[in-house]
């Protein structure tokens, strides 16, 4: 993806060279890469690697598609749409590269509810991407909540974007980054 | 009151500076309206029908006589000499300019203000009465937990984006003198037989096109419980509440939906893994924030000059017996300064002039705090008994005096479409209409408590529905036109009124209200108000006298 900005140790960084790739829809022949996959299609490939894994040895099954399914899903990130549920993904958060969330629109905010319970309840480590409607002026509530990736709306200036990251050094209550409120943190 | 300290101060400026560029951005296109819409309501500006217009938070409704010398400031220098206050106590000034707001900005965050949440689809000014900490019939003083509700609910990254606003509503007294049945969230907040303080959380009240009241989603939460339990309910809201039709938007619709049995399960469910962590609250945070709220020294007060001067001034003793009310200190009381003195001004407002007045005698007579009630009058708090009568002179002097608390001609009005964008029709001139016919007091007088409230569109910032008369103007092929509710309440006792029947012109309303108190004052009990007589005897021969009458041509 394009206009990438990726937190490293909290320091932000470009990341020009992204090798990941969002697909809305999946087409029924894909060509090599790394993508990222609408949560369904995920999900569906990684039940099929499971059963495929539980029927190895049934003699009906086709070898390639088994290993087809598995190098896919090796190199596939999930992407959750606002209406999706994290919790879909509760016995599987050890298999995506990376898990992004969709927004549509910049002033729909599921996804900052998502990024919450994905990091705090389900304990997702790897790396969390806003993508879609993503602006400089929401980038510093988004990391907040947990994401540390940010793939910023392509026709905008990653390097304007990142001046939006630092937001107001005060949270009064608590986010993600920050679980304890102020009145806990106060000295 | 509560005084800002290091962390509010920085929040307030870094937030100036944030608003500064991103009102820069837009003047040099950098951004475009739509992406600069939510920033700029996120800090109380909207785009109105003449002008930008600022809405400045006034949090629970409550300022100090500094804050309220810098808002006549503003009207001043920076609106046409006067200021509007609203039914979420805040205040709003209609004649700003865009590239001038950042500077209006600053020179709030220098007394502690800003403007912060008064707009977007996000949690709004937390409210209470404006008698906070003086009621006589108060269990506790709520600005305490107000305040910390708004500190939690302060640029919450979460929360930024709802659905749609998001009203709160907290109230301590045996009378609910904050609408809190009405709102997004409602509070009501008691001291258990266990002595413990709890709250008693209703969900999913609110005006607008669907009006609704508020449900008991739970009784008894114990009170270091109030951020996480209204965490959760956010955060459903948030992740469920309807994205696709603004009017079906706001968390009514949600609870509605899928009833309040089901609601609740959702919100129990995510508050079972909140309850016990980090946002629950501590004492000593309680603590810190109730001491700001310490009352003041009060002055033993002697009565005799009062009682002297309420024989002597009928006058005197009819604005006494409406606009002062019982404080839970002997020798004190509370003054309602009525923004309403008829015909010449609009409902709410107040020229710069009346607020540095109204600042001054809050030194003088009080303790400089002021506040700003939800039915849009201005409140001293503190006034010894013994100056109510010097303080009189001086507000009917300014034109605020006006013995009206309550009256009919109290009236509650938004901007209407004389100002705002979102109006199907104007307000103001239909408040007026009303207060010209209505001037005589004695009549007012006699037909005692009457609340009249109207709102120039379906969004209902004038709390039509709970007036116990309500009038909405609605749009009739390109035409005004006024629809009439009878029976609406505020209060513990909250009511949506009913509509009466077809809508009226502007010319006409005058006289329905007048038929309408007309049937009351021939059917009335003895010591029986307006709303109870309504309840008593149902619309019908309200209807029957108004409609009668619009049928004989004039």
């Amino acid at each position: 993806m394009k206009n990438l900005i990726r937190l490293r140790d909290g320091v932000a960084e470009l990341a020009p060279h992204d090798p990941w790739t969002l697909l809305r829809e999946v087409p029924d022949e894909l060509p090599d890469g790394n993508f990222i996959l609408p949560l369904k299609d995920w999900l569906a490939l990684s039940s099929g690697r499971s059963e495929l894994a539980r029927e190895q040895s049934a003699p009906e099954t086709p070898e390639l598609v088994g290993s087809r399914a598995s190098s896919l899903l090796q190199n596939a990130g999930v992407w959750l749409a606002p209406e999706d549920d994290p919790e879909d993904l509760i016995w599987r958060l050890k298999e995506p590269a990376l898990i992004a969330i969709d927004f549509p629109s910049f002033r729909d905010g599921r996804g900052y509810s998502l990024a919450y319970l994905l990091r705090s309840r389900l304990g997702w480590r790897g790396e969390l991407r806003a993508v879609g409607d993503v602006l400089r002026d929401q980038l510093a509530h988004l990391r907040q909540c947990g994401f540390d990736a940010f793939a910023v709306r392509e026709d905008k200036s990653v390097e304007d974007a990142l001046k939006g990251l630092a937001g107001l050094s005060v949270l009064y209550g608590r986010s993600v980054i920050e679980p304890r409120p102020l009145f806990r943190r106060r000295t | 009151m509560y005084r800002y300290d290091d962390y509010d101060r920085a929040l307030v400026r870094e937030r100036v500076a944030q608003f500064r560029d991103q009102v820069q951005r837009r003047l040099s296109d950098e951004l475009s309206e739509e992406e600069f819409l939510p920033l700029r309501l996120q800090n109380g500006l909207y785009l109105q029908k003449h002008a930008y217009m600022l809405r400045v938070a006034i949090p629970y409704g409550t300022l100090s006589s500094g804050q309220m010398r810098i808002l006549a400031w503003i009207a001043r220098e920076h609106d046409r000499g006067y200021g509007h206050f609203t039914t979420r106590q805040n205040i709003q000034f209609n004649w700003v300019e865009l590239a001038r707001v950042p500077d209006i900005l600053e020179r709030l965050a220098d007394v502690e203000m800003h403007a912060i949440q008064t707009s977007g689809n996000c949690v709004r000014n937390i409210t209470t009465e404006a008698f906070a900490g003086v009621a006589a019939d108060e269990f506790l003083d709520p600005r305490p937990l107000a305040e910390i509700l708004r500190q939690w609910s302060t640029v919450n990254p979460e929360f930024l984006f709802l659905p749609r606003k998001f009203k709160i509503a907290l109230c301590a007294a045996e009378e609910d003198r904050a609408a809190v049945m009405m709102h997004d969230i409602g509070l009501y907040l008691r001291r258990a037989e266990d002595g413990e303080l709890r709250l008693k959380v209703l969900v999913g009240g609110g005006l607008g096109r669907t009006p609704m009241l508020g449900q008991v989603i739970r009784d008894d939460l114990p009170w270091w419980h109030l951020l996480s339990y209204v965490e959760a309910i956010l955060r459903v809201y948030n992740r469920h509440g309807r994205r696709d039709n603004k009017y079906k938007a706001r968390i009514k619709i949600l609870v509605k939906a899928l009833g309040i049995e089901a609601f609740s399960r959702e919100v129990e469910e995510e508050w079972q893994h909140l309850r016990d962590g980090e946002a629950q609250l501590t004492l000593d945070e309680y603590q810190r924030v109730a001491a700001a709220f310490d009352p003041p020294v009060y002055a033993p007060s002697d009565d005799l000059a009062f009682g002297t001067a309420l024989a002597a001034d009928a006058a005197f003793a009819r604005w006494v017996s409406r606009n002062v009310r019982p404080h839970r200190v002997p020798g004190y009381a509370s003054v309602v300064l009525s923004t309403k003195p008829g015909a010449e001004a609009p409902p709410g407002d107040a020229t710069a002039e009346q607020m540095e007045r109204v600042a001054d005698w809050a030194e003088r007579f009080g303790f400089g705090e002021i506040r700003v009630a939800h039915e849009q009058n201005l409140v001293l708090p503190d006034v010894r008994k013994a100056d109510l009568h010097a303080l009189w002179r001086e507000a009917c002097a300014a034109g605020l005096g006006t013995p009206n608390q309550g009256l009919l001609t109290d009236i509650i009005a938004c901007p209407g479409g004389d100002f705002c964008a979102l109006a199907n029709a104007k307000s103001i001139p239909i408040a007026q209409g009303i207060q010209q016919r209505f001037e005589d007091l004695d009549y007012l007088h006699d037909l005692g408590d009457l609340s009249l409230n109207i709102s120039g569109c379906m969004n209902a910032c004038g709390h039509h529905h709970i007036g116990n008369i309500g009038i909405l103007g609605v749009d009739k092929n390109g035409s005004e036109w006024y629809q009439i509710t009878l029976g609406g309440a505020q209060g513990t006792k909250s009511a949506l009124g009913k509509v009466i029947g077809p809508s009226f012109s502007a010319a006409e309303v005058p006289d329905v209200i007048e038929a309408l108190v007309q049937t009351y004052v021939e059917q009335r009990g003895a010591g029986e108000r307006f709303v109870e007589t309504v309840e008593r005897i149902g619309l019908e021969p309200f209807k029957a006298r108004v409609y009668r009458q619009a049928e004989v041509p004039a």
